[in-house]
């Protein structure tokens, strides 16, 4: 038996600390094309602040898209509820909240990398070291997955951690496909540009699969491959078939455990079912965009239903 | 005026309890030591046992300094102090079921009539009301003060949500981590079974009609409440859930808690939101940290509520300097444990007294808690003194006064090796269909030399505590 609010609170932890994961990749990829690039890099910053759903905000607040402004604001900023360390500091802080559902190993990382990562991000960042934080954000959210997979129990808990997780995840890989869509689109003329390049490895870099795309395609980058890769392919990680793999199946769990079928999962199986039924050439043909603004929306959307399911609130 | 150190007093040389102990200490590197000092922060850091201090602005989270010196106590002086307290929580037991029933002991004028009309702490809403197996006050941390060899007297009862028990149990746990050889060399009494004690506790007050394994629940202001740490730590340890005002609400007659599958009833509520907030309904109508209805529930008999509410009338301040005649009425026995001889300022004789002697004698305010709002007379300056005088004369009944006591010491370790330090003593007393009381309980200990304040808000630490099994 699990309470609603402890639900809710397992669920918002994992979505934060995919979250606080996802930004590190974010300018990690960002800060590759501006290093890799002579032209003025400002224009790539804006994509990755709209990948993070985040470029309003910072526009009220900077003028100049530099990497120290991004990254500052994405990283170290408590006003912006989804700089990382405000994404961890939730996270923990749902955490603490559900500390009763966490194994002690999972807890103490968590709140380990909440101490790690507000001492690392304390104060400005200095530009020669900000590899190192992005490095020491995605090794404190690696520690917690590790506790987490090697200690939890897979019973309701985790089932309703990994919908956070997946949730989160799929949101984030369709908005930086969604931010790029143009670059993949195969109409556009100046195809396999260097420029073109940069962009398709930033996209895959920001999912961390530039080195395995190549295990699955060619060598060459390809516009259609990429998509397909990081929506369709159910084995990629990072993919939105993936995310939605588990996220039908954990809620396929939760219906057997609760001896009931949700509305939640009926939307989750409803889209796994779509992703699978789906080849790329068709997601092209209807429109890149509006595939991912519909999905995006949706996926907003089992949020909703699962916490209306399960008594979040 | 030298304190009665615990491991070296001044005359006698090392204690009996201390031999063993002392034995390995001669023998450790002072710097490995130190070093272990700073193992136990890393630890408690990492865990998460912290606690917010109100009134700072920073609301951040601190840690309770713990110090690696246990503080050790025989089996036949813990035995002696167990005879006194279960004396001590029988009686405030009997006690609670009187006033709100009967009310002999008003009747025989052992304790003032007035005393308990007037006070906050008594809610008239409890009057004829019968908790679950006639217990009121579940879990009592007493705290106990030691000035001799022979001497202990009780300080304080807590009897309605005494907190620190999750201490108890870290302090030891950090200390079987960090000194496992120690505890190979030396018989000390297991705490660890607390929590399941408390369980069972619990279960054994569940309401009437409530067959089989009740379910149970803790009941927090939630996360932001200084002590969430123990509230989560005692139900993960109970294995019950962790429940906010929030989760709760009256179903069918019932206390029911929201889980992903719809609303469960709940049988007994371990409560650590006091009693003023525990239902706007009958109290504190703004409250919103407890639940709508649950007093009506309570009276129905279908929810058991530890501590019960109103148990606070028996810890009151003012209260305490009767417990000497309480006890007496309702067990027909002297007192084991004494209490500090307490002047109550209420009473004009006493207040004379009070006023003339600020510089010698510690003064509390009746309702208070914590260490805030006292006078510590010998350490107080004359501004102080005379500031504290006047309110003092403006509500006496706002008061009580007792001597200052050379509380015992323990040595920490400082930089500069061992040093004593003053300590009191919290036992964890378990009340439901017998008592149980788990050998230890929580060591505060003041850090700051010469200090009598051993509140953890106040630059208090902990130590272990060890009850020796011989």
């Amino acid at each position: 038996m699990l309470l609603g609010r402890t639900a809710n609170g397992l669920y918002w932890m994992n979505r934060y600390i995919e979250r606080t994961e996802n930004m590190a990749r974010l300018i990690d990829a960002g800060l590759r094309i501006a290093l890799t690039r002579s032209q003025d890099a400002s224009e790539e910053w804006n994509s990755v602040l709209l990948s993070a759903g985040a470029a309003s905000a910072f526009a009220a607040k900077h003028n100049d898209y530099t990497a120290e402004n991004v990254a500052d604001f994405l990283l170290r900023d408590m006003s912006n509820p989804s700089s990382a360390v405000a994404a961890i500091e939730t996270a923990r802080n749902n955490a603490r909240m559900v500390r009763t559902a966490l194994t002690r190993e999972t807890w103490e990382s968590i709140n380990e990398a909440w101490m790690s990562l507000k001492r690392v991000l304390a104060s400005p960042i200095d530009q020669r070291e900000l590899p190192g934080v992005l490095d020491a954000i995605k090794r404190e959210t690696a520690l917690i997955r590790g506790s987490f997979y090697g200690t939890m129990l897979r019973n309701e808990i985790f089932d309703f951690a990994q919908l956070g997780t997946y949730v989160e995840r799929a949101d984030n890989t369709a908005r930086i496909l969604d931010v790029k869509y143009y670059v993949l689109l195969p109409s556009i003329s100046w195809v396999g540009s260097s420029l073109d390049n940069y962009q398709w490895e930033s996209i895959l870099r920001s999912v961390a699969a530039h080195r395995s795309y190549r295990w699955v395609y060619e060598a060459e980058y390809k516009p259609t491959n990429i998509a397909e890769y990081l929506i369709l392919n159910a084995r990629m990680p990072r993919s939105l078939s993936f995310s939605y793999r588990f996220l039908a199946e954990h809620l396929k769990f939760l219906g057997e455990d609760y001896g009931a079928r949700h509305p939640a999962q009926e939307i989750a199986e409803r889209t796994y079912a779509r992703l699978r039924g789906t080849e790329i050439k068709d997601i092209f043909e209807t429109g890149l965009h509006e595939f991912l603004a519909d999905f995006i929306r949706d996926n907003n959307r089992l949020g909703d239903q699962v916490a209306q399911d399960f008594g979040f609130y | 005026m030298v304190a009665f150190d615990e491991m070296l007093p001044a005359e006698a040389g090392l204690r009996r309890p201390y031999e063993a102990y002392d034995g390995w200490l001669k023998n450790q590197d002072p710097a490995r030591l130190t070093e272990k000092m700073r193992d136990a922060e890393r630890v408690f850091r990492k865990t998460g046992i912290t606690f917010a201090v109100y009134g700072e602005q920073e609301a951040s989270e601190r840690l309770i300094p713990f110090d690696i010196v246990p503080r050790i106590i025989s089996g036949n002086e813990w035995r002696r102090l167990t005879q006194g307290i279960e004396q001590r929580v029988q009686a405030l037991n009997a006690f609670l079921d009187d006033i709100y029933h009967r009310q002999e002991i008003l009747r025989a004028g052992r304790v003032p009539r007035e005393l308990i009309a007037t006070n906050e702490a008594f809610l008239p809403e409890m009057i004829g009301v019968r908790p679950p197996a006639g217990v009121y006050t579940h879990i009592i941390g007493v705290d106990i003060v030691r000035i001799a060899e022979n001497e202990f007297y009780v300080l304080e009862d807590n009897a309605r949500t005494p907190s620190g028990v999750s201490y108890m149990l870290e302090n030891r746990e950090t200390m079987l981590q960090l000194f496992p050889e120690l505890f190979q060399r030396i018989k000390v009494q297991p705490v660890e079974n607390y929590p399941q004690l408390l369980r069972q506790s619990l279960a054994a007050v569940r309401p009437n009609g409530v067959n089989g394994t009740p379910t149970i629940a803790v009941l927090t202001p939630g996360s932001f409440n200084s002590a969430y740490f123990e509230h989560a730590f005692l139900a993960d340890q109970m294995g019950v859930q962790l429940v906010e005002g929030q989760d709760l609400r009256v179903v069918d007659g019932h206390v029911a808690m929201r889980t992903t599958e719809g609303y469960k009833r709940i049988d007994v509520l371990y409560r650590r939101v006091d009693d003023a907030y525990l239902d706007p309904m009958t109290f504190r109508p703004d409250s919103t940290l407890g639940v709508p209805g649950i007093m009506d529930v309570y009276r129905a008999g279908n929810i058991t509520i530890a501590n019960a509410p109103g148990t606070g009338i028996a810890d009151d301040k003012a209260i305490y300097s009767y417990m000497p005649e309480i006890i007496e009425f309702y067990t027909g026995r002297k007192p084991i444990l004494g209490n500090i001889p307490t002047w109550r300022c209420s009473e004009p004789d006493s207040l004379k007294y009070v006023q003339e002697h600020l510089g010698e004698l510690v003064i509390k305010e009746v309702h208070g808690s914590g260490g805030y709002g006292m006078l510590v007379g010998p350490a107080a300056s004359k501004k102080e003194r005379e500031e504290f005088s006047k309110k003092l004369a403006a509500r006496p009944s706002n008061y009580i006064a007792q001597p200052t006591l050379s509380l015992s010491t323990c040595p920490i370790l400082t930089e500069k090796g061992l040093a004593p330090r003053h300590v009191d003593l919290r036992p964890f007393v378990l009340v439901s269909d017998r008592i149980r009381i788990v050998p230890g309980g929580l060591t505060r200990v003041a850090l700051k030399e010469g200090s009598l304040v051993v509140n953890s808000s106040q630059g208090g630490g902990t130590k272990d505590t060890w009850v020796l099994d011989d």
